[in-house]
């Protein structure tokens, strides 16, 4: 049979016929699939993988480091003045609340000592710099400068100035990727700081919303309530602003259609901080998501089962 | 034939800067597969040289680089390559508009097979913001030719 082949490739040395060479590859990259999702050993693949890929993904946030470092040595003394006046009058403010919170603070950790449970106290935090790199438009994830090397784990809790940011999904030798809270795939158990309605919040894909499926209508929530952290689950340090909520539609019958918008600068952020801290352990008396009928998602929130995630920073490193 | 494979690696790299440079709103959801385009038109002109492996081991970078499933883009790629392999001879000689035409159907083989994939994992987004990209992929096709053309003369 003689045909023009499409195979050009030098008939001496040509390697293995490429369709059968395809099928090989297709193979393997099925196989790759299937052994991402159900087993742990990739990591350590994705992992020296990505200690190839680091160079890249700093060369492409180079530029923008640069522009502000410039714009920051640059700026003209007026306005490092005004700002450093602003900072100084909230510094102001800031110590003044923390002087009442500093004996709070005493006096909760010796009621919860008398409850013998001093758990859910950050007791390490760490600031990492988000890469400027876009990752799957469609998926909300930030890479950040830390990974493994520093300590970073997987399911460590991520939070900015203003609130929770998010977890660490993945972790390289010197890069983390963190899912934010607004991420479609992203649950977290949460407590209204008014009534001490518990519930979860569910990420939407929009940066602003969060959803809150699980409310009955009976449920005490208005507008404007501010959502905190309960720490169940282990993974979020219990007791940090979460969300405000920002609509309550009660048209159903049985579930209330609740909004709440995020309080950490999700889209803004630039720096994060990493938190290290003692898991809380749950107590009997508390029921697990109580509003939570049967949910038809189950939330991602409680990954890495509390008690195995001791994996603690080298102490003084950085 | 060593400047030649330089060029090859490093328009692959390029391709894969550019796949994850910040890019505002909505141009992020217009992005071209850039490195997808490089590697079809190196397919195209340079088969003896640029072949399966090329394609698998670009689609692999990708993966990491935006932290999705291992194997993913990199059998996208492969699909894509291997069709475009196996078509080459006939697409050497279509017009550049005809071969635009091609592209975008290759660029939709591959991003229907992302969108399946990210649905067998989980992931699915199934806004029609998503397919944006084939779109246009296929009207860039020209100017990478037309950028490829040029690289290549000069470099050989």
């Amino acid at each position: 049979m003689v045909e023009l082949s499409h195979d050009s490739r030098p008939i001496i040395g040509r390697g293995p016929p490429l369709t059968a060479y395809f099928f090989a590859l297709a193979a393997i990259s099925v196989g790759l699939m299937v052994a991402d999702q159900r087993y742990q050993q990739i990591d350590r693949i994705r992992e020296s993988l990505s200690t190839v890929i680091y160079p890249v993904q700093r060369a492409v946030d180079f530029p923008f480091r640069a522009t502000d470092w410039v714009t920051g040595s640059f700026a003209d003394r007026s306005r490092l003045r005004q700002e450093n006046l602003e900072l100084t009058a909230r510094l102001r403010l800031a110590n003044l609340q923390l002087q009442r919170f500093a004996v709070l603070e005493e006096e909760n950790r010796r009621l919860r000592e008398m409850r013998a449970n001093a758990a859910g106290i950050a007791e390490k935090v760490l600031v990492a710099s988000i890469l400027s790199v876009d990752l799957d438009p469609f998926r909300h994830r930030v890479l950040l400068a830390m990974g493994s090397r520093n300590g970073v784990f997987k399911g460590q809790a991520v939070l900015d100035g203003d609130g929770i940011f998010g977890q660490v999904s993945k972790v390289n030798a010197s890069t983390a990727e963190v899912i934010l809270i607004s991420d479609a795939e992203h649950a977290i158990p949460v407590q209204s700081n008014r009534s001490g309605v518990r519930t979860i919040a569910v990420g939407t894909g929009d940066q602003n919303k969060l959803s809150l499926p699980f409310v009955t209508v009976e449920s005490d929530l208005q507008e404007g309530d501010l959502l905190l952290s309960t720490g169940m689950g282990g993974v979020f340090p219990p007791g940090y602003p979460v969300a405000r909520v920002s609509k309550v539609k009660r048209a159903g019958s049985t579930f209330a259609t609740v909004e709440a918008k995020p309080t950490a600068k999700l889209d803004q952020a630039r720096e994060v901080l990493l938190v290290w801290f003692k898991a809380p352990v749950l107590e009997a008396e508390t029921p697990v998501a109580p509003t939570v009928g049967t949910p038809a998602r189950a939330p991602i929130d409680t990954t890495p089962p509390p008690a195995e995630t001791p994996p603690r920073p080298q102490q003084g490193g950085e | 034939m060593f400047a030649r494979r330089l060029l090859y690696w490093a328009s692959m790299a390029a391709g894969l800067v550019l796949a994850i440079v910040p890019l505002p709103g909505w141009l992020d959801s217009v992005r071209p597969d850039l490195a997808l385009l490089a590697m079809i038109y190196f397919v195209l002109t340079a088969p003896r040289i640029a072949g399966l492996g090329y394609a698998w081991l670009s689609g692999l970078f990708l993966d990491v680089l935006r932290g999705m499933v291992l194997g993913q883009h990199a059998l996208g790629f492969l699909i894509v390559g291997y069709l475009t392999h196996r078509l080459q001879l006939r697409m050497r000689m279509f017009p550049i508009l005809q071969q635009a035409v091609i592209v975008m159907l290759l660029l939709a083989l591959y991003h229907f097979m992302m969108f399946w994939i990210d649905g067998l994992t989980g992931h699915g987004y199934t806004g029609w913001v998503r397919w944006l990209p084939v779109l246009s992929g296929g009207l860039l096709w020209p100017l990478v030719v037309a950028l490829g053309d040029s690289l290549t003369r000069r470099s050989s």
